[in-house]
């Protein structure tokens, strides 16, 4: 148990003079990290996902994918029992057991990821050796990485950051597997639908960016390489671990805001062409039509939401990039922006766009931040599944977050489907107010 | 350890989540970290209430593993207390808590509030929720009756004469299985037979309602898994008796309506009460015919379980070939119901063995929790929900008892749903080389939720679309446009539920245009146009 959930920012910078931000400690009401799994699953396409854990582990995996949406899914749980909690040499021989029954089970599984969970950090059954293990047995077959989704150190979306974190350390070492592959300029680092991914590339083709990876890969053997130029870029503000691993390895961050919307869209890619010395006119060339359609898309949701107040509690981590989006492009008031950490490195060019007097507040207590969003009522609030319908029973609107983890919202031609996203529950409640 | 993929029950504390958000006046502090939260969800997303579950989490970190845990438990139950100033504060552990002991019970006990607490013992790593709701609702029944329990050698004092018999209703539970509307449906047999319902609990009881379970006559339980222990607690301690029937189908009912009379020492008219059933003469009819011996798998609850089996095969008419659960506690009487149809129980609660099963049977219909209906749907075999665990669309918003004979008229719809009627399966015999009437053709009023084979999948992508004539400036109109292949592409990369629409609202836009070719452009571009 190396790393807690950041409370405090660990690096302040810019304006964290003028921008006062309450600090919030009490209950949380955010999934835990293991929730991940749930789109990194979809996403590489090989890999499959162990939660080392309890039957609580298991049931949150399963209650948070819809209660099984999937037939044969790539996760499961070695559930931990009393046995092993006698004794730890025990609980290395089980696992090691299951590993084996579930890889027999799919031979088609190329990673295998070992979840840790806070029971198996409580317990301290090191799964990083434990992969180390592994990995000696079943290697070329199955790569196996472990990484942490637990609940008291994880939130949310950082599972993903930990799991691309772990993937990221394996850089180097497919680099000496396959020292014949080309080192890639840019990385584009976190998850996307495949369908925005392609977007982005013919965006970066066009913008004459060749050499370009996007990272995690479809497959997990298609990890790319890192030269000494390498530089990335975050789609994603809760990829800490990630960067870090890429600074570390002598990536260099490009920052710039996230692409949401089309301004961040823009900014996004905007940032890497002047990183890549590429001409504006060209830029200009490339974006400007593609920034005309998505904000024609745009107008008939901003007649829905503009002048319409919001309020975010702490959830997916993608609340001020959010905010920033609906209040510039859409015209929406914002009241409170609760994010569960800020990043304040990852996030100072998104804070250098919000206005300065929204309320930002890191951290939960969910109670008194329910007391503060029935004194704003405002227009619609921004939550996870535990919150969503109570609040709609007390005559408020909700937008539950979970949907933004999933669907396909970055970019030019999907920001009118962000925008729509929040429309829908209002447009919903006038139809049946009518 | 053992290899899951899904599970049937959930950690023992959701059970006793479930008694605590069915009551009134209750409320729980769990010594639990940030993920568990995600409970909350099963109440107010799955069973769609309107309020969140009376739970206050202490959402301990890493960081407060040092030695602060404690005073964060003893925090958060302070806070909770004063905030809902609940009548009764029940406090435990989830499992990572259990892990680090704190002793929760103890903790509260210092703080000296001035409520009952209840603290819960909820061993995480060897139950499961049905026992952690069993064993709720036993603690507390025993903390909020121990002061009226009779001494020793002392007999329950006859009802007085002129009073009439009173029963308490014990068993259902938030997030259960049909429980609310089974309830109306037994409160509305107990009333037409003369019984007086003294308290119903866990559902809608305030703590002071659990104090007054002795002054019933008798109990009433539905749901064993979760009464049985409160029931035999009662029974060892103020000599009340309690029904061992389950009133599911029409049979049972009228058996309960018996062993409830005689409990309550009254009569009543039993063919009158069955006067509403219409399960009874539906299974008789004519259609029915070809429901004869179909071969059903039943997996759930041992109590759901057990009594489907008896409706499926003596008043259905259905070949009972496989019958489990995964209720061990409960093991023992599922056994016993399987050997009366000289089959083995699968008792496991392991659901790649259920699977297995169910492969090697290869049933006609399946009847069982959420998990069976997803093995039916990859087997593509008839499937209807008959227990817990479930989904969403198992908290329907009409009534729909599964008790009682109202339940008995609802468990004919929705097992015979899924299959061919006698009419309907006989037509299609005769038609069978008919291309509508093909092999694989579903029933015809299997609209809901029917599943969407790769077949009809691409039939939605590439239904012709019929193209309006629209006159162009210069040259001939263009009524059809021609998809480049590299929008094509694009096109089967929307999800098949909206390709239909995307394509056909392209080619609206382009024949609009006079576009006579859609390229990736066109494709976008009418995406902006029409929004989604
Ligand atoms: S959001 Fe709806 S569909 Fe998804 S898990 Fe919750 S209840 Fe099920
Ligand atoms: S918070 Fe911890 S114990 Fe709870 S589900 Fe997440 S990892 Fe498992």
């Amino acid at each position: 148990m190396n790393r807690v959930i950041p409370l405090q920012p660990t690096t302040d910078t810019c304006d964290s003079a003028d921008r006062a931000i309450l600090k919030e400690r009490g209950q949380r009401e955010v999934f835990c990290g293991l929730t991940g799994i749930i789109w990194l699953h979809r996403k590489i396409q090989d890999a499959f996902f162990l939660v080392v854990g309890s039957r609580t582990c298991a049931h949150l995996v399963q209650s948070a994918a819809g209660v099984m949406i999937f037939a044969e899914p790539r996760f499961a749980t070695a559930i931990i029992d009393d046995h092993d909690l006698a004794g730890l040499a025990d609980a290395n021989e089980e696992l090691d057991r299951v590993v084996n029954q579930l890889l027999t089970r799919r031979p088609d599984i190329k990673m295998l990821f070992l979840v840790g969970s806070c029971p198996s950090e409580v317990i301290k059954l090191d799964l990083s050796r434990a992969a180390e293990r592994l990995s000696k047995t079943y290697t070329p077959r199955v790569r196996i990485l472990n990484y942490s989704g637990s609940g008291i150190e994880t939130t949310f979306t950082q599972g993903e950051d930990a799991c691309l974190a772990a993937l990221a350390k394996e850089i180097p070492q497919h680099a000496k597997l396959h020292p014949t592959e080309r080192e890639v300029d840019l990385l584009i680092v976190g998850c996307l639908a495949d369908i925005v991914e392609d977007q982005f590339s013919r965006i970066f083709n066009d913008l004459g960016i060749e050499s370009y990876a996007f990272f995690p890969p479809r497959r997990s053997g298609d990890i790319p390489r890192l030269g000494p130029n390498t530089r990335y870029l975050l789609v994603q503000p809760f990829l800490t671990d990630t960067a870090r691993v890429l600074d570390d390895l002598g990536a260099k961050r490009i920052p710039a805001p996230f692409p949401l919307g089309v301004e961040g869209t823009e900014a996004w890619f905007a940032a890497a062409a002047k990183a890549f010395g590429i001409d504006p006119n060209r830029v200009e060339s490339v974006i400007a039509p593609k920034r005309q359609r998505a904000n024609l898309a745009l107008e008939r949701q901003r007649q829905v939401l503009n002048g319409r107040s919001i309020f975010f509690f702490p959830d997916s981590q993608l609340e001020i990039p959010l905010a920033r989006f609906l209040h510039r492009e859409l015209g929406m008031q914002l009241t409170e922006i609760g994010m569960p950490y800020i990043h304040r490195q990852h996030l100072a060019e998104e804070l250098a766009l919000l206005p300065t007097e929204v309320s930002l507040s890191e951290g939960q207590d969910v109670e008194k931040q329910l007391d503060r969003c029935r004194t704003y009522r405002p227009d619609m609030v921004v939550c996870g599944l535990g919150l969503a319908n109570p609040l709609e029973a007390e005559g408020l609107t909700t937008k539950w977050s979970i949907e933004l983890v999933f669907t396909p919202i970055q970019g030019f031609d999907q920001a009118a489907d962000l925008a729509e996203l929040f429309a829908r529950p209002l447009v919903r409640r006038t139809k049946l107010a009518a | 350890m053992k290899l899951t993929l899904w599970t049937y029950e959930g950690p023992p504390h959701i059970g006793a989540m479930r008694i605590a958000t069915a009551m009134e006046g209750v409320h729980y502090v769990l010594h639990a970290p940030q993920g568990d939260t995600y409970a909350d969800l099963l109440f107010t997303m799955i069973e769609r209430m309107n309020k969140r579950p009376p739970v206050t989490y202490t959402t301990f970190q890493a960081r407060d593993l040092g030695g602060d845990t404690a005073e964060l438990f003893k925090d958060a139950a302070r806070s909770a207390y004063a905030r809902f100033k609940p009548d009764l504060l029940m406090v435990g552990a989830s499992c990572t808590a259990e892990l680090i002991q704190d002793d929760p019970g103890g903790l509260a006990a210092a703080l000296q509030l001035s409520v009952p607490v209840l603290p819960l013992e909820l061993p995480a790593y060897q139950k499961k929720e049905n026992w952690g709701a069993a064993e709720t609702f036993y603690q507390m029944v025993r903390l909020l009756g121990k002061d009226y329990v009779l001494p020793p050698g002392e007999k329950r004092k006859p009802r007085a004469p002129g009073l009439p018999p009173s029963c308490n209703i014990l068993g259902p539970t938030a997030l259960g299985f049909r429980h609310r509307d089974d309830l109306v449906e037994i409160r509305k047999l107990l009333r037409q037979i003369g019984v007086r319902v003294n308290v119903v609990a866990p559902l809608g009881a305030k703590p002071e309602d659990i104090s007054r379970l002795h002054e019933a006559d008798f109990n009433v339980v539905l749901y064993p898994e979760v009464a049985n222990s409160a029931a035999q607690w009662l029974s060892k301690n103020f000599g009340q008796p309690s029904t061992k029937t389950i009133p599911i189908g029409f049979n049972a009912t009228r058996a309960f309506i018996e062993e409830v009379c005689t409990l309550a020492q009254i009569h009543c008219d039993i063919e009158e009460l069955t006067k509403r059933s219409r399960a009874r003469w539906y299974a008789l009819s004519v259609d029915s015919t070809y429901l004869t011996n179909k071969r059903v798998f039943i997996f759930g609850d041992a109590t759901h379980a057990i009594a489907a089996a008896k409706v499926a095969s003596q008043e259905m008419g259905f070949q009972v070939v496989g019958l489990g659960t995964y209720s061990r506690e409960l093991a023992r009487e599922v056994r016993e119901a399987a050997s009366q149809y000289g089959i083995e129980a699968l008792i496991t609660d392991d659901y790649l063995e259920v699977e297995q099963r169910i492969t090697e049977l290869q049933p006609e219909l399946i009847l069982g929790s959420q998990m069976e209906r997803h093995i039916a749907k990859r087997l593509k075999i008839p499937c209807a929900v008959i227990s817990a665990p479930i989904h969403v669309q198992d908290f329907p918003a009409r009534y729909s008892p599964q008790m009682g004979f109202e339940g008995a008229n609802v468990l004919f719809d929705t097992w015979v749903h899924p299959l061919m009627m006698g009419l309907e399966e006989h037509l299609i015999g005769m038609f069978r080389e008919d291309f509508e009437f093909h092999d694989g053709a579903a029933p015809s009023h299997l609209g809901h939720g029917h599943q969407r084979t790769p077949a009809n999948e691409a039939n939605v992508a590439s239904e012709p679309t019929p193209v309006p004539e629209v006159a162009v400036a210069n040259g001939a109109p263009v009524t059809e446009s021609v998809w480049e292949p590299e929008a094509q592409r694009e096109l089967n990369k929307i999800p098949f539920f909206v390709r239909g629409k995307a394509k056909r609202n392209t080619e609206r836009f382009a024949i609009e245009r006079g576009l006579p070719t859609i390229s990736l452009e066109t494709l976008y571009d009418a995406k902006a146009h029409f929004g989604r």
